[in-house]
């Protein structure tokens, strides 16, 4: 059976979950195959983990120039083993660093780039495109497709996988013509789940007025265990941070459950939450284009309403 | 300093978006085409460098679309670029990624001693963040994407790039590709001078010979990625909206413990 590779997100020595969900896709094509890429010491505190979600083999490329450049280092690495094991695939995240990772590997190696699926399977993938308006599929034409996933799409199946490690070279890299990292500060995980595979998510909008009022939202977010998001015009207005943007050029959510407070639900806002299973809006204008979504919708005022729904939730729970 | 601006035209996503039955690709008649926010921002950017750097910094736009790609092309001209490119072939219709930053990256060769090549980081037409990181892969040029803040100091150029992952400080020297994200700043309106004036800069028409590009490594017929189907999404049928009587959040939370949600 042919190998596909999975590059392995990692961050401070874990797996992020979004490689669990590649690890899954990738059964569908062949044989898992982990690459790990980091600094000296970094695959040994990940193996167990692999291993678990079914990775047959962990190439481990370690190197200080790891952490120093961006994107070329991990795409350098991938561009030998495609050579060196022509694997039936390649997968990674779709997130800010896999897609630029991928894109740099599918000029390399003149393959096919598939962005941002929702669905691997042999026959192709699987996109949603305009905000979850198209469901598109697509395939490669060349050897080795390059394909990013978007996390939180693939429901994760552990299994054992024999995870027989091998060491792979660090292929060299000419400083001049790369980007030089010179200094990282990651996003801290707050105590929250995270936007993207939350199964609930309430966000708040313009008409929360302001940033101190999103302490309503955040209150009716925790009562009931779900991610805080917002839309652009509160990021804008640097109400609430920019990683918690939902829309068109923020975040996509699917969740089961989504909560929209004070957001008129412009076309753009729309793209990135659509395709929630139930979508509940409160905002004070009945014209607001969010009702046409909503499943229920209330017109009102949030200074109110997200307080008492809050209380509500919490008495019922007990 | 010479700074290239890389600008796209893209249906306005205020108004809705469509594949075309016949080959799955964007339906370009079926909503207004405009100059894709994101590469306003690019703009912006590119002036904002050019202002601080004084005379002797050009900065030129260049775009591959369809004819009327030229109405993006002239508002990027009006914010205040001084002359552009713009590469129109039908037989570009329907390229891939790899297709299409391969055929830039040849515009780009056109041109001499390009030091700065500024993108956005995302089209929002179904765009993947490709297009820089593969232009500066194939130009062996840095690239230092999604930027928050650009500072160009003699040669080198630093940026902030901020990602959903954090934020991240970027060194390079030039010539580089730098990508924009959102957040980089507000677009200028174009004055009715600047709409004047760009009625008269110069707007470069290549065809795919004139870039040297052979049409057989381009196009849908050659592209390395294919759409083998599409389908729209059934539309959502409406809920139910009710006044807040007072009792507006009792009256959600009843919703939800109806719906088993709570
Ligand atoms: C290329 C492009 C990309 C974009 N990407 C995104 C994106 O990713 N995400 C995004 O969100 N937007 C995006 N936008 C912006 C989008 O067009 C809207 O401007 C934005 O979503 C508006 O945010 P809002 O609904 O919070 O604000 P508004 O549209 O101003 O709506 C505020 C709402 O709050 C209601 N309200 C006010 N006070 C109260 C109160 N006390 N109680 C109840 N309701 C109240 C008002 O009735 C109103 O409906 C994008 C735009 C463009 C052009
Ligand atoms: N056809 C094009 N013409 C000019 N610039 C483009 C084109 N396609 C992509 N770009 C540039 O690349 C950026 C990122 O696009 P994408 O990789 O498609 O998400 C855009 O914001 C543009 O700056």
């Amino acid at each position: 059976m042919a190998e596909v590779l999975v590059l392995v997100d990692h961050f401070d020595g874990d797996v992020r979950k979004v490689t669990y969900e590649l690890l899954t896709a990738a059964r569908a094509l062949g044989a898992p195959s982990a690459v790990v890429v980091g600094t000296p010491g970094t695959a040994g505190k990940l193996a167990d983990g692999l291993k678990a979600h079914g990775a047959e083999k962990i190439y481990v490329a370690e190197s200080e120039q790891a952490t120093e450049y961006l994107a070329a280092p991990e795409a350098a690495v991938l561009a030998s083993l495609v050579e060196s094991v022509s694997p039936a695939a390649v997968l990674l995240a779709a997130s800010g660093d896999g897609k630029e990772i991928a894109a740099r590997l599918a000029v390399r190696t003149n393959s096919a780039l598939l962005s941002d699926v929702v669905g691997v399977g042999a026959d192709g993938v699987q996109h949603s495109i305009f905000g979850g308006a198209f469901t598109v599929d697509a395939k490669g034409v060349t050897d080795h497709p390059v394909i990013t996933v978007r996390a939180g799409s693939i429901a994760i199946e552990p299994t054992d996988g024999a995870g027989a490690e091998q060491s792979v070279a660090m292929p060299e890299l000419d400083p001049s013509r790369q980007a030089v990292v010179t200094a990282r500060e990651p996003v801290v995980a707050g105590d929250r789940p995270e936007l993207t595979d939350a199964s609930v998510v309430v966000s708040g909008g313009r008409g929360m007025g302001g940033a101190e009022n999103f302490g309503i939202v955040e209150a009716l977010a925790d009562s009931l265990g779900a991610a805080v998001g917002a839309s652009r015009a509160a990021t804008d207005a640097g109400w609430y941070p920019h990683q918690f943007q939902v829309g068109q050029t923020g975040k996509t959510v699917s969740p089961q459950l989504y909560i929209a407070a004070g957001i008129s639900g412009a076309i753009q806002h729309r793209a990135g939450m659509q395709t929630a299973k139930t979508i509940i809006a409160i905002n004070k204008d009945p014209e607001a284009p969010i009702f046409e979504l909503a499943d229920f919708g209330l017109v009102g005022d949030l200074n109110t309403v997200v307080p008492a729904l809050t209380e509500e939730i919490t008495k019922r729970k007990g | 300093m010479n700074i290239v601006v890389l600008v796209k035209q893209v249906p306005d996503t205020y108004s809705e978006r469509k594949l075309s039955d016949s080959d799955h690709t964007l339906d370009r008649e079926s909503s207004d085409a405009v100059i894709d926010e994101i590469n306003e921002r690019a703009v912006e950017a590119a002036l904002q460098l050019k202002e601080a750097d004084g005379d002797g910094t050009t900065v030129t736009v260049i775009s591959m679309g369809p004819e009327r790609a030229t109405d993006a092309v002239r508002k990027a001209l009006a914010m205040g670029a001084d002359d552009a490119v713009l590469l129109s072939d039908d037989a570009l219709h329907g390229s891939c990624a790899v297709q299409t930053a391969r055929t830039l990256a040849k515009v780009l060769g056109t041109l001499d001693g390009v030091d700065l090549v500024v993108t956005g980081n995302e089209s929002s037409d179904g765009g993947t963040s490709a297009v820089p990181p593969m232009l500066a892969e194939i130009l062996g040029l840095p690239a230092l994407t999604h930027a928050r803040e650009i500072a160009v100091d003699g040669t080198t150029i630093t940026v902030r790039r901020e990602t959903d992952e954090g934020v991240t400080s970027l060194r390079a020297e030039l010539p580089a590709v730098v990508s924009v994200g959102e957040k980089i700043n507000e677009p200028r309106y174009p004055s009715f001078k600047g709409i004047m004036q760009a009625k008269k800069k110069p707007i470069t028409s290549l065809t795919l010979a004139d870039a040297g590009v052979d049409a057989g490594e381009v196009g849908l017929g050659n592209a390395l990625s294919q759409v083998t189907g599409a389908a729209p999404k059934p539309p959502k049928s409406g809920g139910q909206k009710i006044e807040d009587g007072g009792d507006g959040g009792a009256q959600i939370a009843e919703y939800l413990a109806a719906e088993k949600l709570i």
